[in-house]
């Protein structure tokens, strides 16, 4: 299952929710202010680096680039284009967004 | 693949529609068909033609239009949280229909994928 | 085309009722997934629980309440009602506050559950 998740760790729980709930070996796509949560030093770096083990994490590039965060992305986390958002719906079964 | 969005934040304050829009397009260049985009909650505002943004700023709305005259793509509004906005056919975007919920869960049933893009 | 397909729908529920919209909204969309006659059901994680807590009152901000309408989906055939333990519990709340018979679940069972799902939506 692919998890979609858009809000910065520091502002709400979302992203601490889906770690917490979503079955091992999924995929977790980082979109919007949720990038944050993927780049070096900031405060949730070690939650995900943990969730690393049950799952692929994914950051959208774009949204990385667009918020100077590009250069700072953790190392685990691949990046995707909006090109690779659409090949991880459609390579999983489904997928949910986090709102 | 059959792919159907949905859309539940406004245009401007938010960024879900042009996530979903740049979703949109990656999807239909990589060959896959958008089944329907639907607009909910504070989504449906997406479709007000009275919408102008400044020049040097995307207009969110016409873009949606331009990409469904396109692609033949079938953007439904929900009727009753567009009442509930001020949303109707007389400020109805080019390319925008409104009809019930009813469309949304067609689309889920129909669709082989439901994304949704919201806050 | 969508005639007797049958679609396992789950909507997720993560806010709390009155504060936004999304509450009241997605159990529309709720509603007319049933009229659908679909699989559907209905998680209550973070602050989604506080949309079952019973004796609302919303007279004093002149909202509706909607609260009612979770007792009739029982009427509606939709009787699987999903609560997180754990978001229970984070918020001082036991099954005897909710105002309606829910399946409390772990977070394990949850995500499991989740994966079983065709479509995800979440308000």
């Amino acid at each position: 299952m692919l998890h979609i998740v858009n809000k910065s760790p520091a502002e709400r729980n979302t992203l601490e929710s889906c770690l917490r709930v979503a079955a091992p070996g999924g995929a977790i796509l980082l979109i919007e202010d949720a990038v944050y949560a993927a780049t070096r030093g900031n405060a949730a770096e070690a939650q995900l680096r943990d969730a690393l083990s049950r799952f692929k994490v994914y950051a959208l590039a774009p949204d990385l680039d667009a918020r100077g965060m590009g250069d700072r992305i953790m190392e685990g986390v691949a990046t995707v284009d909006y090109g690779g958002f659409v090949d991880l719906v459609t390579e999983h079964k489904n997928c949910q967004s986090w709102l | 693949m059959l792919i159907a969005v949905t859309i539940n934040e406004g245009p401007y304050q938010h960024q879900a529609s042009d996530s979903a829009y740049l979703f949109c397009k990656a999807a239909l260049e990589k060959g896959h068909e958008i089944r329907r985009v639907f607009f909910y909650n504070d989504g449906v505002n997406n479709a007000s033609s009275l919408t102008e943004p400044p020049l040097d700023d995307r207009n969110i709305v016409s873009r949606w239009s331009k990409l469904a005259e396109e692609h033949k793509l079938d953007l439904v509004v929900c009727v009753a949280a567009a009442l509930r906005r001020g949303i109707r056919d007389e400020n109805l975007a080019a390319g925008f229909r409104i009809s019930g919920l009813g469309q949304l869960v067609e689309a889920g049933i129909e669709a082989d994928r439901l994304v949704t893009f919201g806050d | 085309m969508s005639e007797g397909t049958v679609k396992k729908f789950m909507f997720v529920n993560r806010k709390a009722p009155y504060g936004t919209v999304y509450a009241l909204e997605a159990l529309e969309v709720v509603l007319i997934t049933a009229a659908f006659d679909q699989d559907v059901s209905l998680v209550f994680m973070d602050d989604g629980v506080f949309q079952l807590k019973k004796g609302q009152q919303t007279k004093g901000i002149e909202n509706k309440n909607f609260s009612p309408t979770y007792r009739a989906l029982d009427g509606y055939d939709i009787e699987k009602l999903y609560v997180e333990e754990e978001a229970l519990a984070a918020r001082g709340l036991t099954e005897e506050d909710l105002l309606v018979d829910v399946t409390v679940m772990s977070r394990a069972e949850l995500g499991k559950l989740m994966d079983e799902m065709d479509v995800v939506l979440s308000f």
